[in-house]
């Protein structure tokens, strides 16, 4: 395993209950390098990538990002360190509109005296905002509406913006593209090619062989809980990945 | 823009408001004479004064998604604890005065903190928390009092807050008009206020957006609890008396005023114009019914119905909502 990978993950177990979800799972990234997370249905992709941004605390195992151990951090710590993480789950206030859902956690003051006493800056906020959503391709007819109002791929969309916008070395997508059309998903695909290209890095839950193909570097492939392949997307063919997620096949580098 | 303004403005309290207007309209029309003139509406607005500045506090609580029950019984614990202290300090004179302010609302905070400790450290429902600090708060009030009313009250602390006038209009009325004023902005234009919203739309999504949950509902229960502490104070200067047994179901009239106004039961929803609106209605109802001669048993009627009516059309919109 490399020892230079910005963001490594060893050996993590998290339980819930009676379940068991992470069974020593790993996982690695190097700095500029997209990775796809691959598995089944259940196979703990959510829980591992929760258990990474601080969401949940491991029970076992070790968490290390530029070599330093994370594991066990509040999410605005992680979020400190420039780690951002688009959620399955969106997590977004359905009652806010766009501006405030992208700042979320983060809004600007307007300067001085008003600043002081707390008073956002709703105008560079929503400017902002409109600049981002334009760049994914987005549009949203009225910005002031509560994003429960708009439609599940523009919910996405949003979630995805904020996460890029914020990120300084690592965004982690789980399921981006799920709810989105064909050109917001080639959105968001370019999205990621820009984000690798301006240095950064990804991780990638997706089903989507053909996205995962397309647009990452190695693939990882998670099954009840741990790491049972690690593969290099251009030497990797359809059946090996879905051999993998089904355990027909194991990746001898997989620990 | 002007959308923008209305939203901020008025948000959900659009069709309330209207209603406000209508009763206001139909009374005037009844009887002008005894209704429309400016000690009558003065009138109205003294006695929802104390009503106005618990319900700004309650505005907050609801829109994270909580409830605070207690209120009623903080205020008159606040007001039992500054009775207490200023009677210790003479009882009179701007020391006793101001030193019994102070106290009251400190007083108030603090069963706020403690609400707020105990539904997030405890993790015990805002619903069973408050109703035990109701209970608690009011039982200790009478434990230290004997279940007697405390009667001495500054003379300085009566001629201005309890029943002085300035610029024409009561003290009580500009403590309530700023404090909703204060509250409003607060809630509409800065983080505080943006994050109170987060917080009631999606607990979730705004911890792992990094905010301090916890201790953001921790404050805004003892902000709460101030606002009582303040109402406290407002209440023993007005009347000259701890009202042992008069605030028993202020926590329902305060409620009742913020749901009215628009703020959602279930968060993330509301306006501080809408809670002014809220609690307005039964206010005017209640002078305006007694005026034109019917009784203001039904007053009760009304605002049942007209509460009723408020979750009503909120559930309304959120069904419309959902479904996209
Ligand atoms: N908060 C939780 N409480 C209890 N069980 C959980 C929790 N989160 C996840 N699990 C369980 O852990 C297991 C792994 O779930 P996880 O969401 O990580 O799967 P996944 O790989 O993301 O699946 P999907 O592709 O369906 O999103 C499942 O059995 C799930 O029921
Ligand atoms: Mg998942």
């Amino acid at each position: 395993m490399t020892t230079n990978a910005l963001l490594e993950a060893r050996g993590v177990r998290k339980r819930f209950g009676a379940v068991e979800a992470l069974r020593g799972a790993s996982f690695s990234i190097n700095a500029g390098e997209v990775v796809a997370l691959m598995g089944d249905n259940g196979a703990g992709k959510s829980t591992l990538i929760k258990t990474i941004c601080g969401v949940h605390s491991p029970d076992e195992g070790e968490i290390l990002f530029h070599g330093q151990s994370i594991a066990g951090r509040t999410p605005s710590e992680i979020h400190g360190m420039g780690i951002e993480t688009v959620y399955q789950d969106l997590a977004l206030a359905p009652d806010l509109d766009t501006a405030a859902n992208l700042y979320l956690g983060r809004e600007v003051l307007a300067k001085g005296v008003l600043g002081w006493f707390g008073v956002l800056n709703r105008k560079k906020m929503a400017g902002h905002a409109q600049q981002v959503l334009t760049d994914l391709n987005v549009n949203i007819k009225d910005p002031a509406a509560p994003v429960a109002m708009l439609s599940g791929g523009q919910q996405q969309s949003v979630a995805v913006a904020r996460a890029v916008t914020w990120a300084n070395e690592l965004v982690i997508m789980d399921e981006p593209t799920a709810a989105l059309g064909v050109p917001q998903t080639r959105a968001v695909l370019d999205l990621i090619r820009r984000v690798r290209d301006s240095g950064r890095s990804v991780v990638l839950i997706s089903h989507s062989l053909p996205d995962v193909l397309a647009v990452s570097d190695r693939i990882e492939v998670l099954r009840l809980g741990t790491r049972v392949a690690r593969l290099t997307t251009k030497d990797t063919t359809e059946e090996q990945i879905v051999g993998a997620m089904t355990g027909a096949f194991t990746s001898e580098e997989a620990e | 823009m002007t959308s923008l303004r209305r939203r901020l403005l008025l948000g959900s309290a659009t069709d309330i408001t209207a209603i406000l207007l209508v009763i206001v309209a139909l009374f005037a029309i009844l009887d002008f004479e005894a209704f429309f003139t400016s000690a009558n509406l003065i009138n109205i607005l003294i006695n929802a004064s104390l009503l106005i500045v618990m319900a700004v506090g309650a505005t907050f609580v609801l829109i994270t998604g909580g409830v605070d029950l207690s209120v009623g019984s903080v205020l008159v614990f606040s007001g039992v604890i500054a009775g207490k202290v200023m009677i210790a300090m003479g009882p009179q004179g701007w020391a006793a005065s101001i030193v019994g302010i102070v106290v009251s609302m400190l007083a108030g905070a603090a069963w706020g903190v403690v609400n707020g400790l105990v539904i997030t450290k405890m993790r015990v429902p805002p619903l069973i928390t408050t109703l035990g600090s109701f209970g608690a708060a009011m039982g200790l009030a009478q434990i230290i009092t004997d279940g007697n009313d405390l009667k001495d009250v500054p003379n300085e602390l009566i001629d201005t807050l309890g029943v002085g006038r300035f610029l024409g209009l009561p003290w009580l009325v500009w403590v309530a008009l700023v404090v909703a004023l204060i509250g409003g902005l607060f809630l509409a234009l800065t983080r505080y206020g943006r994050r109170t919203y987060a917080i009631g739309s999606n607990a979730e999504a705004a911890r792992r957006a990094g905010i301090n949950v916890d201790r953001h509902l921790i404050s805004v229960y003892a902000i709460a609890g101030l606002l009582s502490g303040l109402a406290g104070i407002m209440s023993y200067a007005q009347f000259g008396s701890t009202t042992l047994s008069g605030h028993g179901t202020d926590n329902l009239s305060v409620i009742a005023a913020v749901v009215i106004g628009g703020t959602s039961l279930f968060g993330g929803v509301g306006t501080m114009f809408g809670t002014l609106v809220g609690t307005m209605i039964p206010a005017v109802l209640a002078n305006g019914l007694v005026i034109v001669g019917l009784n203001s048993f039904w007053r009760d009627f009304a605002v049942g119905v007209v509460l009723v009516a408020a979750v009503y059309l909120d559930q309304l919109r959120r069904r419309s909502r959902t479904k996209r």
